[in-house]
C-alpha cells in the first residue's frame, strides 16, 4: 500500500528543490572540481587537480606579481612560460583558506601565458603549476600584503 | 553585469583581455549585521574563436572582484568572432560576441 500521501509528497519534493537550489555541487557541475578547490593543503590540491603531485621546478615558468601588494584583495599576478605543449596553468596561494585559486585550459598551439588578479589573505607563497606534455612543472614567488583580502591586516 | 573584450594582434599571436562585472563574494565575509554575506563567485569562463572554444578559465572565491583576465591565442584576423561566457556558482549566466 502507498502510505505517502500528497501533503507528505509535496513537503519532500520541496525538500528536494531547496537542496538543488543551495547546493549547486556535484551533479549540476560535475566538471568543476570541487575537490580540489575545496581542499586546503597544497599538496593535496594538486594532487586532486592533476592526479599526482609529483612536479619539477622549472625556471621556464616566471611569475610576475608585486613583491609588496597594498591590497590583498586585488594582487595582478601573470604567468608566463616558455614551455611547449601547455595544457593548462593554475595558480595556488599557500596561505588562502583554500589555494586553489584557479585553472586555466589551453587549447593545443596556444600559449600558457594568462594573467588576472587574485585575493591573498596575508602574505604567501604563490605557486604556478603548468602541465605541459602530460608533466607537472612549478615555480613560485612570495608575495607580501600590505592589507589582507579578507578585511584584516596581513 | 558587463563583459568587456579587448584583442590586440603581437606578431602571430593574439592577446585576449577580458574584464567581467561580477561581485565574486568569498562566503567568508560578513556585513555591517555580523551575517555571512553569501558565496557568489564565477565557476567558469569560456572563449571561443569562430565557435571553436580556445581558452577555458575554472575559478575559484580567490579571484577578485570584476575579474580580470588575459591571455594568449593563435592569430585572430579581421571579421572573426570572439565570444566570452561565463557560469557562476548561482547558476547566472552572462555571454559577449564581438567581431575583430
Amino acid at each position: 500500500m502507498n502510505t505517502i500521501t500528497r501533503r507528505k509528497f509535496i513537503a519532500s519534493t520541496a525538500g528536494c528543490s531547496l537542496a538543488g537550489l543551495f547546493l549547486p555541487g556535484n551533479y549540476a557541475w560535475a566538471q568543476w572540481p570541487t575537490q580540489a578547490f575545496g581542499g586546503k593543503d597544497i599538496t593535496s590540491v594538486i594532487e586532486k587537480l592533476y592526479g599526482s603531485s609529483k612536479m619539477e621546478d622549472s625556471a621556464a615558468i616566471t611569475i610576475k606579481a608585486p613583491d609588496i601588494a597594498e591590497n590583498g584583495a586585488v594582487v595582478p599576478v601573470s604567468i608566463k612560460t616558455k614551455l611547449t605543449g601547455v595544457e593548462s596553468v593554475s595558480i595556488l596561494v599557500d596561505e588562502n583558506p583554500n589555494p586553489l585559486a584557479a585553472q586555466f585550459l589551453i587549447s593545443p598551439g596556444n600559449s600558457g601565458d594568462v594573467a588576472t588578479r587574485i585575493k591573498l589573505a596575508k602574505k604567501s607563497k604563490v605557486t604556478a603549476v603548468v602541465k605541459a606534455n602530460g608533466k607537472l612543472y612549478t615555480n613560485s614567488r612570495f608575495i607580501k600584503v600590505t592589507l589582507g583580502g579578507c578585511g584584516g591586516p596581513g | 553585469m558587463s563583459i568587456r573584450i579587448r584583442t590586440k594582434n603581437q606578431g602571430s599571436k593574439t592577446a585576449v583581455k577580458v574584464l567581467i562585472r561580477h561581485p565574486m563574494e568569498t562566503g567568508l565575509r560578513k556585513d555591517k549585521s555580523g551575517a555571512t554575506i553569501p558565496v557568489h563567485f564565477i565557476r567558469e569562463v569560456d572563449c571561443t574563436h569562430n565557435s571553436i572554444t580556445v581558452f577555458k578559465a575554472i575559478w575559484g572565491v580567490a579571484v577578485s572582484k570584476n575579474p580580470f583576465v588575459s591571455f594568449v591565442v593563435n592569430q585572430v584576423s579581421r571579421g572573426d568572432n570572439i565570444t566570452v561566457s561565463w557560469v557562476d556558482n548561482l547558476g547566472q549566466s552572462d555571454s559577449k560576441s564581438v567581431t575583430v
